[in-house]
């Protein structure tokens, strides 16, 4: 049972980081920002179409200014509960207002948001700057009516007019597919792009476990507020409370949609729908279909996806990657492709795009991903304006299957399920060589059992990899390399028996014999924390749209659910909302007042510029000519990464790993060897593409992990720690989403921080011991 | 172990192919048969050559994205088991691998191990889902579903979509890939309503593109999720049943699909490619 120490909130006194402070620092940070910026300012209040609908809401919402348009260039969030206004041109593309930074006095409350060792201050003023807050993420009001009165304020599109609206949505996952398929059924213009083959091979198809659902359908107290308490908590308070109430409503929907669409999740006799337990929580809430329930629910997607291919409604490209983001007058209006198999580089122009292109636990070359999954389509949206949140947080799956050789390509996912009946433990003695049968009781140490005795071997991930992190440094771990732990089923298959265990986990526990040679039955599972899932990603506002108007982006590529640490089974559930229930909502709001626009035409001058960068990096990429293959950087990256920006962090090694970080970034672009020309199918050019855009994405993980000077769910400093060895929040300082702008030529990033305010779901210390 | 690799080597799908050998050298037991690839290319990319094309992705058996013929079997020596889940155990010190492509006229090659394999995706396109407005599902518990047959669905639904069965059968049919989706589908009470038209559609796509199936099973051991024969029964069984039992006319195909209507002419090989199919010509 998790208890909850409620803390006192220091500085901010007894409303804890509370709304009146909140709207208090919005409007101050906001009027240093108009007047660094008065031609947006002029822009913006030029444009009629704001509207009287639009300003009531405005002024009901902040109290603060009421009269003051708002500025996209700096403030580059959606200002009330609608979307930015669409009528204003918003030069987000033009440098961030750097004098704003400069001049705008800090807040009080943000002052100070620094490290109070000075040797680390200095390193960060050198590596990064400060720039302005980012406020009116999401509105405010009851939140368990928020999402419905936001819904009825969105603007809509007639029926007639959507087929004069073309949208494209990038990848064909869970999001992208859900919302390809229900933007077209609603009579949009779709494009669909995926690097697959076909749209089914996405990497949500890999999810094992489950989904999360506010069902109800158990008698143990679970609702739709649970759901919301519990993902608020697993994230370790660092999540945006209105979306994760969004989703958490819209969990129900999810499920009933699936279901529809021919899900074949698990029944009970009765023909009711089953559902089990997941790590972090005590309700049974996560519905599956074995231990497929991604490859179900991506299926069912994909289906749909196909289904609108095969009326003739939606132009879907297969075997294109994205390489950059088209931009024109500080709208997303296109994107930037290369035809895997010819090496054409084109532009696709429309008058909205959606990113759901996953996430970028891959920086580290061996993660749990699959081998392409890649970051390129967010971080080309990044350096064209859109600003990217927490890169530093990533969740480090403690089950996955220890690396056994060199040659292993990826790290082998094994269900948290496992943890059910499995249980985790060490050698007491560092070095013990016995086999594991061998080992007496008294000689074992079942670690999580004992440090978290409530939980025990079904803690969050983030803790139980840090628990077997701990083990493995104190040079506790098992199998041939030393680097891991086992999983053991000896215990369960005498209480259960054999046959119960293979029903339960039959598949997960031969592909362990495929992967390793090894029996589970006879002896131990070695399991070992792997890189998994990226809770950071591209900022977007509460319609998933980023500080770049046009720019949507849904699931795993996304920031704004998951906070510091995931909790299991919830990414399916992100990645299915945002597809299915939020951007088919919310682009229509962005489209309606572009109605009578056409997308840009390829002879503007931003696509001509856009598709002869991309052309040029790629030319470029194959001409350095050097001697080094791009897997060979890649893994030396992975290794930089996992040794400074791994499980447990601290300033010293995350400055030393941002400089080797740059090193190997400097060597890559002097000394990367392209086998193949451009205009063929060519993998190589393809992987240091993406390298190439790792490189930079992992410098700013560790910066961010730099400057995030406190520890939070998956993000731990080793310097920030309770004298039992828990993270250490600093609620003070850092209850806020950090929002990268991508650094100007010969600049450093500029790092924006959006304050987060918990109301619903009062911030207290995470304990599941 | 040293290894003697003879790898298909084609630039595009426009060039002849040929075979090329190699080797490799240092491979231990656990290597995968997609990492003996890994091992090849990196060898290849210090030399300076150009490296294998290969399908991969998830490397763990789900997503259907690798599939190579290892001896002249599909996915390797193993029954049941991905490519990327086969280790190299099974061979010896000298032995000499042979690496194709699937091997089927309706997946042609477009890089050395890399085929197309958007057929598959045309025959899903034709009828393959269950067509439900997003928002418009009613709750899932009102409707029931015994667990048996939730249970026979999802034993279907766990094709991966590789195109193995295709490559294993000396027809090049894609029954089984076909059978999976349709069984999968009418198992359920969801299923129900476009049953027949569903089965009309996805069969005269898959005529158009693929052999026919004469029940040689091959498929079956080649299929990584252990797909069983009775799905063909089942395709057989509910075609019958849409095409002689209901007598919903001559064609009864979905008519929201715009390409089956150039099939109605017979299949697309007999018919000239600039037929509209609508007794036009383009």
């Amino acid at each position: 049972m998790p208890t909850e120490d409620r803390r006192e909130t220091g500085s901010t006194g007894p409303d804890p980081v509370g709304a009146g402070g909140g709207a208090e620092r919005a409007g101050r940070s906001r009027r240093s920002m108009a007047r660094a910026v008065p031609v947006a300012v002029g822009l913006a209040a030029a444009a009629a179409g704001l509207g009287k609908r639009y300003l009531d809401a405005r002024a009901r919402r902040t109290e603060v200014e009421p009269a003051a348009p708002p500025t996209p260039a700096v403030g580059s969030t959606s200002p009330g509960p609608r979307a930015a206004p669409m009528t204003a041109p918003a030069p987000v593309a033009v440098p961030a207002p750097e004098s704003a930074a400069a001049t705008a006095p800090a807040p009080a409350a943000a002052a100070p948001r620094r490290s109070e060792d000075p040797v680390v201050a200095a390193e960060l003023d050198r590596r990064r700057r400060i720039g302005p807050e980012i406020h009116d993420a999401a509105p405010t009001g009851d939140i368990r009516t928020l999402w419905d009165d936001h819904l009825l304020n969105l603007r809509l599109v007639n029926p007639a007019n959507r087929r004069r609206f073309k949208v494209i949505v990038v990848g064909t996952g869970l999001a992208g597919a859900g919302a390809a398929a229900t933007l077209s059924e609603l009579g949009y213009q779709v494009e669909a792009f995926t690097l697959h083959d076909a749209p089914r091979r996405a990497h949500s198809v890999a999810a094992q476990g489950g989904i999360n659902a506010a069902k109800g359908y158990k008698a143990d107290g679970d609702s739709i507020d649970r759901l919301f308490r519990d993902t608020v908590k697993g994230g370790d308070f660092r999540a945006r409370e209105a979306d994760v109430h969004r989703l958490s409503e819209m969990s129900v929907r999810v499920i009933d949609h699936m279901t529809a669409l021919g899900v074949p999740f698990a029944r009970e006799y009765g023909g009711q729908i089953a559902t089990r337990s997941f790590g972090g929580v005590q309700v049974s809430r996560t519905f599956y279909a074995r231990g497929q329930t991604g490859q179900q629910l991506q299926i069912a997607g994909a289906q749909q996806l196909l289904k609108e291919v095969g009326a003739g409604r939606l132009k879907l490209h297969t075997r294109q990657e994205m390489l950059d983001l088209i931009v024109a007058d500080g709208r997303a209006v296109g994107i930037v492709t290369r035809d895997m198999v010819t090496g054409d580089i084109v532009p696709h122009t429309a008058h909205a795009v959606v990113l759901a292109t996953g996430g970028y636990g891959n920086v580290y070359f061996k993660s749990t991903l699959a081998k392409s999954s890649n970051v390129t389509a967010t971080w080309r949206a990044h350096k064209r304006g859109a600003l990217f949140a927490n890169p530093c947080m990533i969740q480090f799956h403690p089950t996955s299957l220890p690396l056994t050789s060199e040659w292993q390509s990826k790290l082998t996912l094994m269900s948290e399920s496992l943890r059910n009946d499995g249980r985790v433990w060490v050698p007491k003695e560092p070095g013990d060589d016995r086999a594991p049968e061998d080992i007496p009781e008294e000689d074992r140490d079942y670690y999580l059992e004992r440090m978290y005795p409530s939980f025990g071997n079904l803690a969050p991930r983030d803790i139980s990899s840090r628990a077997a992190k701990i083990q493995l440094d104190a040079g506790k771990g098992v199998g041939p390399l030393r680097n891991g732990v086992y999983l053991d089923f000896r215990d369960a298959i005498a209480r259960l028996g054999r046959r119960t265990m293979e029903e339960r986990y039959g598949n997960l526990l031969e592909l362990y014999t495929d992967a390793t040679g090894e029996d589970p039955y006879t002896s131990p599972m070695r399991i070992a924390p792997g890189p998994h899932f990226a809770m950071g990603g591209l900022w977007t506002d509460y319609n998933q749209m980023s500080n770049v108007p046009g720019l949507f982006v849904g699931g795993e590529a996304s920031f704004n659910y998951h906070g510091a640490n995931r909790l299991g089974a919830n990414s399916l559930l992100s990645a299915s909302v945002d597809g299915w229930f939020v951007l088919p909502w919310t682009v229509a709001d962005y489209l309606a007042p572009l109605l009578g626009q056409e997308p840009v035409p390829h002879d503007h001058p931003a696509v001509i510029e856009a598709v002869a960068e991309a052309s040029g990096r790629v030319d470029h990429l194959l001409g350095i000519g050097g001697t080094t293959g791009p897997d060979v950087y890649h893994k030396e990256l992975g290794q930089l990464l996992t040794d400074h920006v791994g499980v447990e962090r601290h300033a010293e090694g995350l400055a030393k790993g941002a400089d080797a970080i740059r090193e190997l970034k400097d060597d890559f672009w002097s000394n990367v060897r392209v086998v193949g020309h451009g205009q063929q199918l060519n993998q190589e050019l393809e992987r240091a593409g993406r390298l190439a855009d790792y490189l930079e994405l992992a410098e700013l993980m560790a910066l961010d992990a730099l400057d995030r000077d406190e520890s939070a769910g998956a993000h731990f400093r080793s310097e920030h720690q309770t004298e039992d060895g828990e993270a250490l929040r600093d609620d003070d300082n850092w209850t806020s989403t950090s929002a990268w702008e991508a650094a100007p030529p010969d600049g450093v990033p500029i790092r924006r921080s959006e304050p987060l305010t918990f109301e619903a779901v009062p911030l207290a210390t995470r304990s599941y011991k | 172990m040293r290894l003697i690799l003879e790898v298909w080597r084609q630039a595009d799908a426009a060039s002849p192919g040929r075979f090329e050998r190699y080797e490799v050298d240092g491979v231990t037991d656990e290597v995968s048969m997609l990492e003996l690839l890994d091992m090849l290319n990196a060898q290849l990319v210090a030399e300076g050559r150009e490296p294998v094309a290969f399908d991969h992705d998830c490397r763990e058996g789900i997503c259907g994205t690798c599939g190579l013929m290892v001896n002249g079997r599909p996915h390797g020596p193993e029954d049941f088991t991905p490519a990327c889940l086969q280790r190299v155990r099974t061979f010896s010190d000298g032995d000499v691998v042979t690496l194709e492509p699937w091997r089927a006229g309706a997946f042609p090659v477009v890089r050395d191990l890399v085929v197309d394999r958007s057929a598959l995706d045309r025959i899903i396109a034709s009828g393959g889902y269950i067509s439900t407005a997003t928002n418009a599902a009613p709750e899932a518990l009102t409707m029931p579903v015994n667990k048996h047959q939730a249970e026979a669905a999802m034993d279907h639904a766990a094709c991966i979509g590789c195109g193995a069965c295709v490559a294993a059968c000396p027809n090049g049919a894609a029954q089984l890939f076909t059978g999976a989706k349709v069984a999968h589908l009418a198992e359920l009470p969801q299923g129900q309503v476009e049953r027949y038209e569903r089965v009309r559609s996805m069969v005269a796509t898959m005529e158009s593109e693929f052999g026919s199936c004469t029940n040689y099973a091959e498929c079956v051991p080649a299929c990584p999720a252990a797909i069983g024969l009775d799905v063909i029964a089942h395709l057989n069984r509910d075609f019958r049943t849409a095409v002689v039992v209901q007598r919903r006319g001559e064609v009864p195909e979905r008519t929201d699909v715009p390409w089956l209507a150039r099939l109605r002419g017979g299949p697309w090989w007999q018919s000239d490619p600039d037929d509209a199919g609508d007794g036009t010509t383009r």
